[in-house]
């Protein structure tokens, strides 16, 4: 074969590449775009007052949320930043109660089966059940919808750290016993980093249930909230802007997950290419 | 290397040790009675038939499994947990080394763990890297190497633990045949460098004769021990030359056939019925 052939057959190969790259990006983006130009056109001469065209629900959107006297005074400060806060801090209280806790029984063969039919029990309540019996305990402030999230959040992560804990390699777990681990060390670099892809996958679940909880524990009594919010343009027929709200949720849905690939991306770098090499991939 | 040296640093000696398992069912007597002791600085490598009970052993030795009846003592103390000073090589050694790490880091991590200072780590984990020719793989997975890489890491990492005692477990078991010749070799070099005691367990007795200084040879379940061989093979020995020397040929022999008499269910030298 001639050089020149060669060339052109490189050449291919970057085009190749080139369109490849192209031909995902449009793949990922290709329904949204069809939906949203399905919802555009299609609701633009709209004259259903539950159903406004989006053109309308658009424009309306930056005056609901960052319209006011100043950005603190605005909807977006004074009603989303506290959801993003409960949310934050019940998922927070959640992973590290799930984690501790999951640690602890998926170590203990007797805790476990003490434990065992208590979480079942547990975890079976749906948990936006809880809220009307939190609000009675609670009240209607930061500490019950915290106290929601968290409670709702904590079973996905639990039981799958038992289940990352208790599926560690036995060989692994005597190489940190011959080496003399302290409990601590043994935790930090064994059961832990061992665990991590289990509990990821918990912590993902748990996410999606946080974000429901966190709507739901805003619509059933509060003073602000995203979910408060879309309830209350609801009840005042500002449809358009209730149609934001919705918006507005899944798009703080989409930020979150996004952030949540990115960290656990990094957390798991390893397990991605272990899996890789596991199923005989080169 | 005196043959009554069981008050030296790093000498091994097993008393009365028996193991029995009694979990749900019948219970099961695995080791019945071993007696034997491992000099410091000795080069021992324990064979027996499949079954033997060699792992059982392995794992008393380490403090990893109590035994039943009996005890194990490192430098005249009893063994009752994984002691200071002892390393072990598992024959799993791709489930022995930790995928989140790197080779480096999985070196380093018993270190960590032993508190020594980071200056001493960083320059523990690059002689045992060298020791073990696996320059230009530190930042490497373990997931990335090959078997006999990945059992070179296990290695590495017992070394720069720097122990007075180096228990293998089978560790060449899954590697290939030419890999494993190198890895013998690397054994008897660090053996001799180091001037740790060795207790190596292998089911290939071409392997324990080639290695050892002495061979224990087990017998079948419960297990007893048939002979402590000796193996004048002198201190230098290469792959091509001692495995041709008629004394290796007679020690093989040998112990072919104390094997095949223990898997017929003999249970000392007498009722073995050596032809040779």
């Amino acid at each position: 074969m001639t050089t020149s052939a060669l060339r052109t057959i490189a050449a291919r190969g970057r085009a190749h590449r080139g369109r490849g790259m192209l031909r995902r990006t449009l793949l990922v983006l290709a329904l949204p775009i069809l939906l949203i130009g399905l919802w555009w056109f299609g609701s633009a001469n709209s004259t259903n007052y539950l159903n406004p065209p989006l053109a309308t629900i658009v424009s309306e959107f930056w005056p609901t949320w960052f319209g006011g006297d100043s950005l603190g005074q605005s909807r977006f400060v004074q009603d989303v930043i506290p959801s993003f806060l409960r949310i934050v801090a019940g998922y927070a209280i959640a992973l590290v109660i799930g984690i501790a806790v999951g640690v602890l029984i998926g170590a203990s063969k007797r805790l476990r089966s003490t434990l065992e039919p208590v979480i079942e029990f547990f975890r079976s309540i749906p948990p936006p059940v809880l809220v009307p019996i939190f609000m009675l305990f609670m009240g209607i402030g930061d500490g019950m919808k915290i106290a929601v999230i968290a409670l709702g959040c904590v079973w996905p992560i639990l039981l799958n750290t038992v289940e990352g804990v208790r599926g560690l390699d036995p060989v692994l777990r005597d190489t940190a016993r011959s080496y003399r681990f302290t409990p601590v060390g043994t935790l930090r670099r064994l059961i832990l980093p061992g665990a991590s892809p289990h509990i990821v996958t918990g912590a993902r679940q748990a996410l999606s249930i946080g974000i429901i909880l966190m709507v739901i524990s805003e619509m059933f009594a509060a003073q602000d909230g995203l979910g408060f919010s879309i309830v209350q343009f609801q009840r005042s027929f500002a449809i358009p802007q209730m149609w934001g709200g919705v918006i507005l949720l899944g798009v703080l849905g989409v930020a979150f997950a996004l952030v949540f690939r990115v960290v656990s991306g990094a957390i798991l770098k390893w397990y991605y290419g272990y899996l890789h090499t596991q199923r005989g991939g080169a | 290397m005196s043959e009554s040296s069981q008050s030296q640093p790093a000498t091994l000696v097993v008393r009365g040790l028996g193991k029995t398992y009694s979990g749900r069912g019948e219970p099961v007597e695995a080791i019945q009675r071993l007696d034997f002791t491992v000099n410091a600085g000795e080069l021992v490598c324990i064979v027996g038939p499949s079954g033997a009970g060699k792992t059982t052993l392995l794992r008393c030795l380490a403090g990893l499994l109590a035994p039943t009846v009996g005890d194990v003592t490192l430098s005249g103390t009893v063994i009752t947990e994984p002691p200071a000073g002892l390393a072990v090589v598992l024959q799993e050694y791709g489930r022995s080394l930790f995928p989140w790490l790197t080779v480096a880091e999985n070196i380093e991590l018993p270190l960590q763990e032993k508190r020594v200072p980071a200056g001493r780590r960083k320059q523990l984990v690059q002689d045992a890297i060298e020791a073990v020719s696996l320059q230009g793989d530190e930042d490497k997975y373990p997931w990335q190497l090959s078997g006999g890489m990945q059992q070179r890491v296990a290695i590495a990492r017992a070394v720069a633990y720097e122990p007075q005692v180096l228990l293998m477990d089978e560790p060449f078991a899954a590697v290939d045949a030419q890999t494993r010749f190198e890895l013998e070799d690397l054994v008897r070099m660090l053996w001799e460098r180091l001037g740790v005691t060795v207790v190596f367990v292998t089911h290939d007795i071409d392997e324990a004769i080639y290695l050892g200084q002495r061979v224990l040879v087990l017998s079948g379940r419960p297990t007893v021990l048939l002979e402590d061989v000796r193996v004048d093979l002198g201190v230098q020995r290469n792959q091509l030359n001692t495995r041709a020397d008629a004394e290796f040929a007679r020690l093989r022999t040998h112990v072919y056939e104390l094997i095949q008499a223990a898997k017929r269910g003999a249970r000392s030298v007498e009722e073995a019925r050596l032809t040779h």
